[in-house]
């Protein structure tokens, strides 16, 4: 009963609306981040809107659009900084130093309500305006259809960047197109769970996909169905409890991810292999000519 | 410098897969190969040999369209190379896949039709028969819905193989493919690709530094050392003289077993691992006998 009223605020009403974009762009790229590796290029762009959102707190008093341009530099800047994902870490660490030491003397310049900032870390998504919310709305619209564009290509230099280079694909194009569109999302994320929390929207929704399927199609599916049960679960719980709704979203994700590792670990070494066919035959030296 | 001799019985009138005149590739000062002439047949078998650093890896970058030649003309297909062209196939060294890739080798063979394209991939059942005909071109149906990174180094290559024949190429260029593998699995995918090629008559370009397991079935070598070169078949190439004369050492072949090996070559001399003909795991367990040339022509059966 208490639910049901709190559904019919708007506040919890652009909390879930939010959340919910939140949870469908962040179990979209979630593969791909952990495919490419790039949990810490997560991290780094996450921290960094910290920044982004001191800066611009104190130029326009609005956390949320400073922190999406930020992250569009920061994205970019990693990209250019580092192709090889060791030479890419070293980038990100790079940045990441000097970006929060920006972001604390930002903050320091900063006499309006530092809680401002510090939601910024935590989350604070029941305090989401109306034109953040069309703000939000757009930006998750921009990385759907930015991530259809890049879906193959992205999936190729990923799962196998050498054979994609010489397919044709242009592999460092698309990894900074990638990092854009994930720093965006990540910004965006971090408005729900917090910076600090972002990866349990961003990688555990997905590394629990993984755990349960190896098809492209159904590990994304799967990424964006537990990314959505954590985040509207999470504030749909936090309405009814007094417990921070970030606290909640990632200890659903993290609950997701310990069933799927014990699921998939009954499964998985044996899925796909048809144990029917005769074991016994390596490598049959005339295959069928079809041609 | 050799002239290349097209080895393959193909009618004088068949326009070559690759035609390479007067090609040249410098990085710098450095000249990796110049004044190459080479054409290869349509279902012709080439291998690349040589040292670290000759530029067989770079001579399939320019095939590929991702290099430019600093002099000369190449053509592929009749026509200059272009990224992402259909008209070749390339199938990479074995490289071990993460374990929790989120992929099945069904879905990295379909890459190898549009992974290169903007967009989503559309579904349709000529494009999944497609690619389920030739995953069992390649023997590879009992695995191929198997997460990639829980198969074995030779399974793995089966499915890169197929990836690189879903588009019908032309031409195969194949950088290293049994890096890597054991000699069994060497032998079994060297073997499907001779079949491949048999059966769609595609030249392949095979960058090796170890000719033994697929020397029965090489058309022609290309031996690129220190900027220069020579092309022929197997038995005119692998000699003392003709090595000698290309890296300007005393050089030994030697034909035992029906095998080739070759002494003194200097990346061999400084012990670098790998770095002459003698393969680091031919001295593990053989499984059988080693395969005999097939006659002392190198397998002229094109």
């Amino acid at each position: 009963m208490g639910l049901w009223f709190y559904l019919q605020q708007p506040f919890a009403q652009h909390a879930l609306i939010a959340g919910t974009l939140v949870a469908i762009i962040s179990g979209l790229l979630g593969p791909f981040v952990v495919t490419r590796g790039a949990a810490f290029a997560v991290h780094g762009t996450a921290e960094l809107s910290f920044t982004g959102a001191a800066a611009g707190l104190l130029i326009d008093g609005d956390a949320i659009l400073g922190a999406l341009i930020g992250s569009v530099v920061v994205g970019g800047a990693i990209g250019l900084l580092g192709v090889r994902q060791r030479e890419r870490d070293s980038a990100i660490g790079v940045i990441l130093a000097f970006g929060l030491g920006v972001g604390v003397y930002l903050l320091s310049r900063y006499h309006g309500f530092a809680t401002q900032a510090t939601n910024i870390l935590f989350g604070q998504i029941f305090g989401v305006s109306d034109g953040q919310l069309e703000l939000l709305i757009g930006v998750a619209v921009s990385v759907l259809i930015a991530t259809a564009l890049l879906y193959r290509p992205l999936l190729f230099a990923s799962v196998d960047p050498d054979v994609a280079e010489a397919r044709g694909v242009r592999t460092r194009l698309v990894g900074v197109a990638f990092l854009l569109v994930l720093a965006l999302t990540v910004t965006e994320a971090a408005q729900i769970v917090g910076t600090l929390l972002v990866l349990s929207l961003a990688i555990t929704p997905a590394a629990a996909a993984g755990r349960l399927s190896a098809r492209p199609g159904r590990v994304t599916a799967l990424s964006v169905a537990f990314a959505l049960v954590a985040a509207d679960g999470g504030l749909v719980l936090s309405l009814q409890t007094n417990v921070k709704a970030s606290v909640l979203i990632s200890t659903i994700s993290f609950g997701i991810y310990v069933v799927a590792r014990l699921v998939g670990a009954a499964t998985r070494d044996r899925r796909g292999r048809r144990t029917t066919a005769a074991p016994a035959r390596p490598y049959p030296a005339t295959p069928t000519a079809r041609v | 410098m050799t002239q290349a001799r097209p080895m393959v019985a193909a009618p004088s009138t068949t326009a070559p897969s690759v035609a390479l005149s007067g090609a040249a590739l410098r990085f710098g000062d450095r000249t990796l190969w110049d004044d190459l002439d080479l054409a290869i047949a349509p279902g012709e078998f080439l291998a690349v040999l040589g040292p670290n650093g000759a530029g067989k890896t770079s001579l399939l970058q320019v095939l590929l369209g991702l290099r430019k030649l600093s002099a000369g003309a190449v053509e592929v297909g009749g026509r200059p190379p272009r990224r992402g062209s259909s008209v070749v196939g390339y199938v990479p060294q074995q490289k071990a896949f993460d374990r929790d890739l989120p992929l099945r080798g069904r879905d990295l063979v379909r890459l190898g039709l549009d992974g290169h394209r903007w967009g989503l991939a559309r579904r349709n059942r000529e494009t999944r028969d497609r690619v389920a005909r030739v995953i069992d071109d390649v023997g590879a149906t009992a695995y191929a819905d198997a997460p990639l990174g829980l198969l074995s180094g030779g399974e793995q290559q089966r499915l890169r193989i197929a990836q690189a024949l879903l588009g019908d190429p032309t031409v195969l260029l194949c950088d290293e493919p049994l890096l890597s593998l054991d000699l069994h699995h060497q032998r079994a995918v060297s073997e499907l690709i001779d079949t491949r090629r048999r059966a769609a008559n595609i030249s392949v370009v095979f960058v090796t530094h170890e000719i033994n397991p697929i020397l029965s079935m090489v058309d022609r070598v290309l031996y690129l050392v220190g900027g220069r070169w020579a092309v022929g078949p197997p038995d005119e190439i692998m000699t003392s003289e003709r090595l000698s004369d290309l890296y300007n050492t005393d050089i030994d072949v030697l034909r035992v077993r029906g095998r080739i090996v070759v002494v003194g070559t200097p990346d061999a001399a400084h012990g670098e691992p790998g770095g002459d003909h003698h393969h680091p795991v031919d001295t593990g367990p053989v499984p059988g006998p080693p395969r005999a040339p097939a006659g002392s022509t190198g397998g002229r059966t094109g």
